[in-house]
């Protein structure tokens, strides 16, 4: 596939001139200025740069640009309508879900991949969900509360 | 009130204006000299702000700490940041306010005592003839010194602190950029190291031509062995840094000790050997005496979000942006390294991942500033790798606590005999004349990293933090033998000594109750005066439902522990339950908490939640990797930390004290939830796992023992 490609991204079409192995995160971050979705370990290991593909989680690490074309990619700034917070969201800023926060969008993009395939988890399914999200300040339990209270009140 | 009773911060930075500036927009900007690392910190400063200024907490705009208009108040750690930068802030808002109600007495003719303040407004009795903060602008002078003009607001006055008001930046964390990593300059290049592969590997030969035509290089940057590349984009500086390795030799030494025998490394260094206490008289009849040795491993900050700096070098000004623990020390550091005037620097504060300590901030920052020092006009943004991270950052160091105590014929410790073994803590910019930033160690003129300090015991310690119990015994010897090697880059981790010494204090304790005949909670109690720690004992026992009947099937168990961080912070009591079958897996924690005066008790709890969440992760997984040459632990998989499904719930009794000091939290939890799950392992299987972390391996090793 040859340069320029065409990426959809929360909605908008762009073109984007790079080199076609160049990972998602990478065009997101420093192309779109997209700056919520994060670098963590470059490995697909701890889920800071979780993206919506298709409606997949999956980590912008490690996807290379030729393969976004024609795919639907959400990030986590996506995720909220103009002027309205997604429910994720504004339930994270409820149960003041953060520590440091480095972690929090891809736990959001992780939770909604969930959520949308499976509106009604077990504790114990969302928790699974979130294992490969890695969260270093021990904020777990607010994460699962938060999403806990998305199911409850929908 | 004079200004002798001024907070020590505030004193050495006394110029009101420096602090809070009135915005035209109605709202207040409030310039801390603590820096926010995912602890909250500021929103509570914010809101001591709010409750002296007697405004909405909504109008409280935070400035972040920045070398050219911030106070100094030296380093964010220890927990201090409520006591030190909260309590400067408190101070110089009190005597704003007040400054404020003398113009507005002026202005209203009314006298100052029957003055009342409702968010921002001053008036009499009639609230729409008063005037504002904004309309009195022009009359008050924040131009002047704080002396004691007027104290602070009594706590029973309170209507913001000790409420759980939101923080102000979880917004920016949920919706999209909100870290130093996310800033972008105009004109930003990206730059990255090519680290040796070991702490002291030579470089002998390196071909940069290869490199320097690969796509988007800007420029290759050699200094003895520090080797850093600029490109255009990140993915190329990657790239770029990736050839590096494979176009280079090194010559490496095989310098470090065995991972697998920590204990004799540590034993066999020359010591610096401290006497921390000693104490004797004559006492009982000793009924039985009993010895143990505990240890710790190296352990990673392992922050989630790599490292990361901005610099900009620029009509000879260079600008810095870090998430360092300590702006100034870092500044002035640079200024040592680099051969500048430290006012020839500005380094500013922007949030980074969480910080559990001294990790890669400061040393990122001089990576970026060597970068953008040959990089005139634009501005170079460095991120460490993952395995940059693991393989650089100072590692919390590992400790071996010995332990020999005897209990009487009545149940009471007669002596007790401790001797601690490790490094020293504290290696953060700013403590020694001798700058110890990585990069540092790798230029041509080669600065050798100093070994880390230790704070004195007064002021909290370092390897001696909580090395002392805070149990009464008649007879009590605590020596510290600092090693003066350091073949691992070491320092400061969350609760620096106090970690491992309460992990030892306390197992410790249990395993003398049970020559005792006695509950271990019951235990402690008889060996503790003071009142607030016999209360978070009472409390967490009663919350978890302690047992002291309570007989193991073998699998499931209880365990409790108890510490006073540094022996005059937050009290800390914990109990855990453990379920131990082909691992051990916590089940459940308790814990009650003491912190005197509480700010934000959500806050509070916050901090508390991930303390013992850390804690478990450190306990039951943690161990940094190594070779005899390299550091291998290089991700997640070599060094896996406590996933969703292995956090346990956790139930915490805050015991508020409006009449006592605030203390900090955010290390209080680490040591007790340790030596919990050891004593509930210990009391579900009759097995004692003295040697950290509580894997397969070492408990099985234990069961041996």
């Amino acid at each position: 596939m040859s340069n320029p490609f065409n990426l959809r991204v929360n909605g908008v079409d762009y073109v984007i001139s790079a080199d076609q192995n160049t990972p998602l995160l990478y065009i997101l971050r420093n192309d779109l200025q997209l700056f919520g979705t994060r670098f963590g370990c470059g490995l697909g290991l701890c889920g800071s740069c979780s993206v919506l593909i298709d409606g997949q989680k999956m980590h912008s690490c490690d996807v290379p640009l030729w393969d976004c074309v024609g795919k639907n990619i959400v990030t986590i700034e996506g995720l909220a309508k103009p002027n309205h917070l997604h429910a994720l969201q504004q339930a994270f800023i409820d149960e003041q879900a953060a520590q440091c926060g480095y972690c929090v969008s891809g736990i959001l993009i992780t939770a909604k991949a969930l959520l949308d395939q499976n509106p009604n988890p077990s504790e114990a399914e969302i928790r699974e969900a979130l294992d490969r999200n890695l969260c270093r300040c021990g904020t777990h339990n607010r994460f699962v509360r938060a999403i806990q209270k998305v199911i409850n009140s929908s | 009130m004079s200004s002798q009773t001024l907070p020590q911060y505030l004193l050495s930075n006394s110029r009101l204006s420096q602090r809070v500036s009135f915005n035209e927009d109605q709202t207040i900007t409030i310039r801390p000299g603590k820096v926010e690392i995912g602890q909250g910190i500021v929103s509570a400063i914010a809101q001591i702000a709010a409750e002296e200024l007697e405004i909405n907490y909504s109008r409280i705009l935070i400035s972040p700490v920045d070398t050219s208009m911030s106070p100094d108040e030296g380093a964010t750690s220890g927990s201090r940041s409520i006591q030190e930068g909260g309590e400067s802030m408190r101070y110089a808002c009190a005597e704003i306010r007040h400054l404020f109600l003398e113009a507005a007495a002026i202005k209203l003719r009314l006298p100052i005592d029957s003055l009342k303040i409702n968010d921002g407004m001053i008036y009499g009795d009639q609230k729409e003839l008063g005037v504002s903060y904004w309309d009195l602008v022009g009359d008050v002078n924040l131009d002047i010194d704080a002396n004691g003009r007027a104290s602070p607001k009594s706590p029973d006055a309170y209507k913001v602190i000790g409420s759980s008001v939101p923080r102000k930046d979880i917004l920016s964390k949920v919706t999209g950029a909100a870290f130093l990593h996310d800033i972008s300059l105009p004109g930003m290049l990206h730059g990255r190291i090519a680290r040796p592969p070991s702490f002291h590997a030579k470089l002998v030969s390196f071909d940069e031509t290869p490199i320097l035509t690969m796509p988007g290089v800007k420029r290759i940057i050699r200094d003895g062995s520090f080797i850093g590349v600029v490109a255009q984009r990140e993915e190329e500086a990657i790239k770029a840094m990736m050839a590096v390795e494979k176009h280079s030799r090194w010559i490496e030494s095989a310098a470090l000790p065995d991972m697998n025998n920590i204990e004799q490394f540590l034993l066999t260094q020359k010591t610096e050997d401290e006497i921390l206490k000693e104490i004797s008289s004559s006492s009982s009849p000793t009924r039985s005496q009993i010895s143990s040795t505990f240890t710790r491993p190296y352990l990673a900050h392992a922050s989630i979000g790599p490292s990361c700096a901005l610099a900009w070098w620029h009509h000879n000004l260079l600008e810095v942006w870090s998430h360092s623990q300590s702006i100034y020390a870092l500044r002035d550091e640079l200024a040592k390294i680099i051969n500048l005037d430290p006012q020839q620097i500005i380094v500013r504060h922007a949030e980074g991942s969480g910080c559990y300590g001294h990790n890669g901030a400061d040393d990122v920052a001089l990576d970026a500033a060597l970068l953008a020092m040959q990089m005139d006009g634009s501005p170079v943004r460095v991120q460490w790798m993952r395995e940059d991270e693991f393989a650089w950052e100072p590692f919390g160091p590992a400790t071996l606590v010995k332990l020999s105590g005897s209990v009487n014929t009545d149940g009471q410790i007669t002596d007790w005999h401790e001797e601690i073994w490790g490094s020293r803590h504290i290696g953060r910019p700013g403590r020694q004349p001798q700058p110890g930033l990585l990069a540092a160690w790798h230029v041509s003129k080669g600065i050798e990293p100093p070994l880390p300090l230790d704070i004195p015991l007064a002021a909290g310690g370092g390897s001696q933090r909580n090395a002392i119990p805070y149990y009464e015994f008649p007879n009590c010897k605590v020596v510290n033998h600092s090693i003066q090697s350091m073949p691992l880059r070491s320092s400061s981790l969350r609760a620096l000594g106090a970690h491992m010494n309460i992990f030892a204090i306390e197992s410790f304790m249990d395993e003398l109750a049970e020559i005792a005949n006695a509950d271990p909670v019951e235990f402690r109690l008889r060996h503790l005066k003071d009142e607030r720690a016999i209360a978070v004992l009472k409390a967490v026992s009663s919350k978890a439902n302690w047992n002291k009947d309570y007989k193991s099937d073998g699998s499931k168990g209880f365990g409790v522990a108890f510490a006073r961080y540094k022996n005059a912070g937050c009290y800390a009591a914990v109990i855990v339950e453990v379920f131990v079958a082909e691992i051990v897996k916590v089940k459940k924690v308790f814990a009650a908490i003491d912190c005197g005066l509480i700010i934000n008790p959500d806050g509070v709890l916050n901090q508390i939640e991930g303390g013992i969440v850390q804690s478990i992760s450190w306990a039951l997984k943690e161990q940094l990797q190594f070779d005899r040459t390299r550091i291998t632990s290089l991700n997640w998989e070599d060094y896996p930390i406590l996933t969703f499904s292995e956090v346990p719930p956790v139930e915490i009794e805050l015991m508020n004290r409006p009449s006592e000091p605030a203390l900090g939290v955010g290390e209080g939890v680490t040591g007790p939830v340790a030596a919990a799950i050891a004593n509930a392992v210990a009391n579900a299987m009759g097995v004692r796992v003295r040697n950290l972390p509580m894997t397969q391996d070492n408990v099985i090793k234990a069961m041996g023992a």
